[in-house]
């Protein structure tokens, strides 16, 4: 079998804020594969996003290695890292961060400029089915459309990890489905290794493997057995 | 301390950088008043003390020669208080350190009794012994220069006798403040002095015994000056009087006057500028704050406090960034302010000196300052009062962005979206965009308007020196002579060319208007005192009529082809009409030229010169000088070239203080406006500039961003800084004309391009430091958080 996208070993995290130190990572070890889907689910605070944020090459571990395929990620500098963000990497997360200034097509053209093998935005776009929002700006969408044009910003470099951190946190389950059914589609269309946090357990059902934190750690890691479409869940 | 001002206090803390920006730029506003109305005051109290105690003259005359006895005459004419009658005289000194000739107005004090006029202030030794010949006192410059002491003798010669001199003291007179010699164009101190001797000595030398040459008079208070005058000339007439003037033509009072106008000027356009950067910067930060704060503002209201209460608390931290500045500027204005005035002090060599700190000025500055930064936060603040607490508390609409070109205009170009970004935040908020392009305009503005002067001065230079007066020595005689003087002078060693000139003082008139001036006379062929028309290109002098310099012209209301109306102060004292037949060109003083035999005509005699305009070899000065230091026939002995380079090491001398002050004005705002511009640029966009971060843009390509929205500004504001600056030169020029002189209005390229440069500069340093922030922006805090 091929060599696993992500693989983290012993990966500590200690945030140090005066005398108190937070462990918010106690050594997890972590792997997933090629075009995997996966769901990670734990309560507040279990190092969840932490650990994202480093695959992300947006923060660093303490200790431990990181690796994606064949790169160390503790070993990447600064302007290496953001290559890394840049190349391989698409992010979407709960407040969908996009630029208020720039249209629906703009913000994703924002990536596609930069990255090495872009889609066009409109491709991207149509994938999420906002093919016909392009023009809006974000203050003129509705926070699904907005997170789905978020979506297509991360899909249209053609990323090999596709990283969610609560991206349904902001919507309703119908809005929520719809992002969602977007993600699944992604991650079949491209064969993007997706990693999605979430506090809502149904979602667990789209996933191919469900991974549990707890207290910086992983404490579980199932194979879900009986995968559903996105459109067939609801909370 | 309430609460609201332990938010407040907070607030100033946090935003100490902005915070302080806007207060250096408030501080300059009120500095330069200070400093420039402070100066100005200390000036004029200082020149009406020292006038007062040392009870300067009001009105001024000199003539042939007169009996004693019309000193009685004088006295009696109504409103003069009193009368001090003296023997004044310039002649040529023969210095043992200095290679070039020299020369000194000789004055004569009273023999016995004490002077009534004009009071010498001692500054070391004593006056001449009464009897004693020999003994003299100097103007103390004079002595400083030349290293003089009590007990130094030098030669001059008095009448065409060589006498040997001893200094029995040093002094300063009220009268000789500015102590300019003829066709001088700053004091040389090295080579024109002043020389009191007693008066029987110095009347024995010019077979004035009994009699007097000069008269200076005291009027009381509110007596009428151009009366006093008139009766004065009416009874020096029979005695070769050379017409009475005021203080207004008396050549150091002139040139004081000139300079105070110059200093008025400036505190006039100064301070406005930068109270108005203020109030923009003023304006920006606290819009942006109140709108950062909208939650809180909506809060304090529905806790119960009044809309005015809160209105109040944005208010007081715009007035506490005041008074920050008043606190600074009063204390930069003054420190400035009493160095500039002693620098004038010495320049001008007063005795002492008032520091007016009149508590009048202190309050203006302050005002004006507080009002600044109070109508900079009114628009604010009135928002803030009108918002409705419930609408405060929801998160405010989203800010409107417009696309600036049509769509299909964006399919055809590939516009990078980071730029797209730029215009877009750019036109979003269009009064804040338009007044920093203003701001930053202003700062070139001041730069423009301040530098220009040193292009333009050598510019004057250039036209008086290398086009106009091309003569680099004139020999001015103590009488008129005739012609042979002239071929003596073309054969003196080392004398390439020669022309001669006359000069002769009337009172030109034209109307209601009138002046007292010199005319020239010179050749109609002159090659060396050449005399400018139109462009400043040489003209032939008119062979008849008379030929009025620009600013005379002006002046008079006199065109070509005017008839002009000429009192001849000297010999039979006619008058006469001439036609205006030119106008011609320069910027130094009030002047009519006629051609030399036109102007003897006039006079009914035949060829007579006062003097002689030479070009010599410089390779041969040293035995020119040698002849000219011992020549009977002259009085004094101008050399242009000296005279350049004295007034160009004296602005030299200036020139670093001046150009460190104005860059550091212009420096302050264009730092204060870009400054508060990307803080709030950054704080606005702060969470997107992450965002991009964390899409893989570099902190390069980041900071490109915010840092090409300050280029665009800073670059749309040059041209309408140079025109600004352009108009504050002009506006300058205007304040600085004087009859003495005129500045030509030239500014040249490498005075845009240099300001330009500064503020481009100043503008780099404040985004760098701005840079510095986005380069440290936290990506993963704005994943967490809400906008
Ligand atoms: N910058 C920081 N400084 C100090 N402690 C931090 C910082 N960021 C996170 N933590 C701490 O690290 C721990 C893990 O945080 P993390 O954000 O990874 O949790 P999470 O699982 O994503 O929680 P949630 O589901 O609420 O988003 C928490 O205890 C948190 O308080
Ligand atoms: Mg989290």
């Amino acid at each position: 079998m091929s060599q696993p996208v992500f693989r983290t070993r012993d990966l500590t995290k200690v945030y140090v804020t005066g005398a108190i130190e937070v462990h918010a990572l106690r050594g997890v070890d972590f792997e997933a594969d090629a075009g995997e889907f996966v769901v990670l689910l734990g309560p507040s605070g279990s190092g969840k996003s932490t650990f994202l944020n480093i695959i992300g090459g947006l923060d660093r571990a303490t200790s431990g290695e990181a690796w994606f395929t064949d790169h160390e990620l503790s070993r990447f500098n600064d302007r290496e890292l953001t290559l890394y963000r840049r190349d391989h990497v698409g992010f979407v997360f709960q407040f969908y961060n996009l630029v208020p200034s720039l249209t629906a097509r703009e913000n994703v053209a924002l990536v596609t400029e930069i990255a090495r093998n872009p889609m066009r935005p409109e491709e991207a776009l149509a994938i999420v089915g906002l093919q016909d929002r392009m023009d809006h700006f974000p203050a003129q969408l509705s926070g699904g459309e907005q997170q789905r044009v978020a979506i297509a910003r991360a899909i249209a470099k053609r990323p090999q990890v596709l990283l969610c951190d609560e991206p349904t946190g902001a919507l309703d389950s119908k809005t929520g489905v719809l992002v969602l059914e977007a993600l699944t589609q992604v991650n079949e269309q491209l064969g993007a290794t997706t990693l999605i946090i979430t506090h809502n357990v149904a979602i667990q059902d789209i996933a191919h493997r469900v991974v549990h934190f707890g207290n910086g750690r992983i404490v579980s890691s199932n194979i879900v057995a009986e995968r559903k479409p996105a459109s067939a869940i609801s909370w | 301390m309430s609460a609201l001002h332990v938010k407040l206090l907070r607030d100033l803390v946090r935003l100490w950088p902005q915070a302080l920006a806007i207060a250096f730029v408030l501080a300059a506003g009120a500095a330069t008043l200070i400093l420039g109305i402070g100066a100005y005051q200390s000036l004029s109290e200082t020149r009406a003390a020292y006038y007062e105690r040392n009870r300067f003259a009001d009105v001024f005359a000199d003539l042939t020669r007169a009996p004693r006895i019309v000193e009685d005459e004088i006295a009696r004419i109504p409103g003069v208080s009193s009368v001090e009658t003296r023997i004044a005289k310039i002649a040529l000194l023969d210095l043992p350190a200095v290679a070039e000739p020299a020369s000194a107005m000789f004055v004569s004090i009273p023999e016995l009794h004490e002077q009534k006029l004009n009071l010498l202030y001692m500054r070391s030794g004593r006056l001449p012994l009464p009897g004693d010949e020999n003994e003299v006192v100097v103007s103390e410059p004079f002595a400083k220069a030349n290293h003089f002491s009590i007990g130094s003798t030098f030669e001059a010669i008095l009448n065409g006798r060589k006498r040997t001199l001893r200094i029995a003291g040093t002094a300063l007179s009220p009268e000789f403040i500015y102590s300019l010699g003829p066709y001088g164009l700053i004091p040389d101190d090295r080579r024109y002095g002043i020389v009191w001797m007693r008066e029987k000595a110095l009347a024995a030398a010019y077979d004035l015994t009994g009699a007097f040459s000069s008269v200076t008079v005291k009027l009381t208070r509110g007596a009428s000056e151009a009366e006093a005058i008139e009766r004065l000339d009416g009874i020096l007439a029979r005695y070769g009087g050379l017409g009475a003037h005021g203080r207004r033509d008396q050549t150091s009072h002139a040139f004081l006057d000139a300079e105070l106008q110059q200093l008025k000027a400036m505190s006039r356009i100064l301070p406005p500028v930068f109270l108005l950067v203020a109030a923009f910067l003023v304006n920006m930060t606290l819009s942006r704050l109140i709108l950062l704060e909208r939650e809180q503002i909506g809060l304090l209201k529905a806790l119960g406090y009044s809309g005015l209460a809160v209105g109040w608390h944005y208010l007081e931290f715009a007035l506490a960034i005041a008074c920050v500045g008043t606190a600074i500027g009063i204390g930069a204005g003054t420190w400035l302010g009493f160095g500039m005035t002693k620098l004038y002090a010495t320049f001008y060599h007063f005795p002492f000196l008032v520091f007016r700190t009149d508590p009048a000025i202190y309050v203006i500055a302050a005002g004006v300052t507080l009002a600044a930064a109070a109508a900079g936060a009114v628009r604010a603040v009135r928002d803030v009062v009108a918002l409705p607490p419930a609408v405060a508390m929801s998160p405010p609409a989203p800010a409107v962005y417009r696309r600036l070109l049509p769509e299909a205009f964006y399919a055809f170009i590939a516009i990078p979206q980071s730029l797209v970004m730029v215009t877009r935040h750019l036109m979003r908020w269009p009064i804040r965009t338009v007044s920093s392009i203003l701001g930053i305009a202003l700062a070139v503005s001041v730069l423009v308007g301040s530098l220009w002067a040193f292009g333009s001065t050598e510019f004057m230079i250039d036209v008086t020196y290398n086009r106009a007066e091309r003569q680099n020595a004139t020999i001015s005689f103590v009488r008129e002579r005739s012609m042979p003087a002239f071929y003596d002078a073309l054969s003196l060693p080392g004398v390439l060319t020669a022309e001669p000139y006359r000069s002769v003082p009337v009172r030109i008139h034209h109307g209601p208007v009138e002046r007292r001036i010199a005319i020239s006379g010179k050749p109609a062929n002159a090659d060396l005192s050449r005399v400018l028309g139109a462009e400043l290109k040489p003209v032939r002098m008119p062979e008849t009529g008379i030929a009025l310099s620009d600013a005379l012209a002006k002046i008079l209301k006199a065109q070509v082809g005017d008839m002009v109306e000429v009192e001849i102060l000297e010999r039979d004292r006619r008058r006469a009409v001439l036609p205006v037949t030119g106008i011609i060109e320069g910027y130094l003083g009030l002047n009519a030229y006629m051609s030399l035999p036109a102007l003897n005509r006039l006079m009914r005699e035949g060829a007579v010169i006062s003097g002689v305009n030479l070009l010599y070899d410089t390779a041969r000065q040293g035995d020119l000088f040698k002849r000219l230091k011992a020549t009977p026939v002259a009085n004094f002995i101008a050399l242009q070239r000296t005279t350049l380079q004295n007034f160009r090491d004296t602005l030299q001398e200036n020139l670093l203080v001046m150009i460190t002050v104005y860059v550091s004005l212009g420096v302050i705002i264009a730092f204060g406006v870009v400054y508060n511009f990307a803080r709030i640029s950054l704080s606005e966009q702060g969470r997107e500039l992450a965002s991009l971060r964390v899409l893989g843009f570099h902190k390069s390509e980041v900071s490109a961003i915010l840092l090409s929205e300050l280029a665009v500004l800073t670059i749309a504001a040059q041209p309408l800084g140079w025109a600004i600056g352009h108009l504050f030169a002009w506006a300058m020029v205007q304040g600085f004309n004087s009859e003495l002189y005129r500045v030509p209005l030239v500014v040249e390229r490498s005075v845009y391009a240099w300001a330009s440069l500064i503020v481009f500069a100043a503008a780099l340093v404040s985004a760098l430091i701005v840079r510095r922030r986005i380069d440290r922006l936290d990506l993963i805090e704005v994943l967490k958080t809400r906008e």
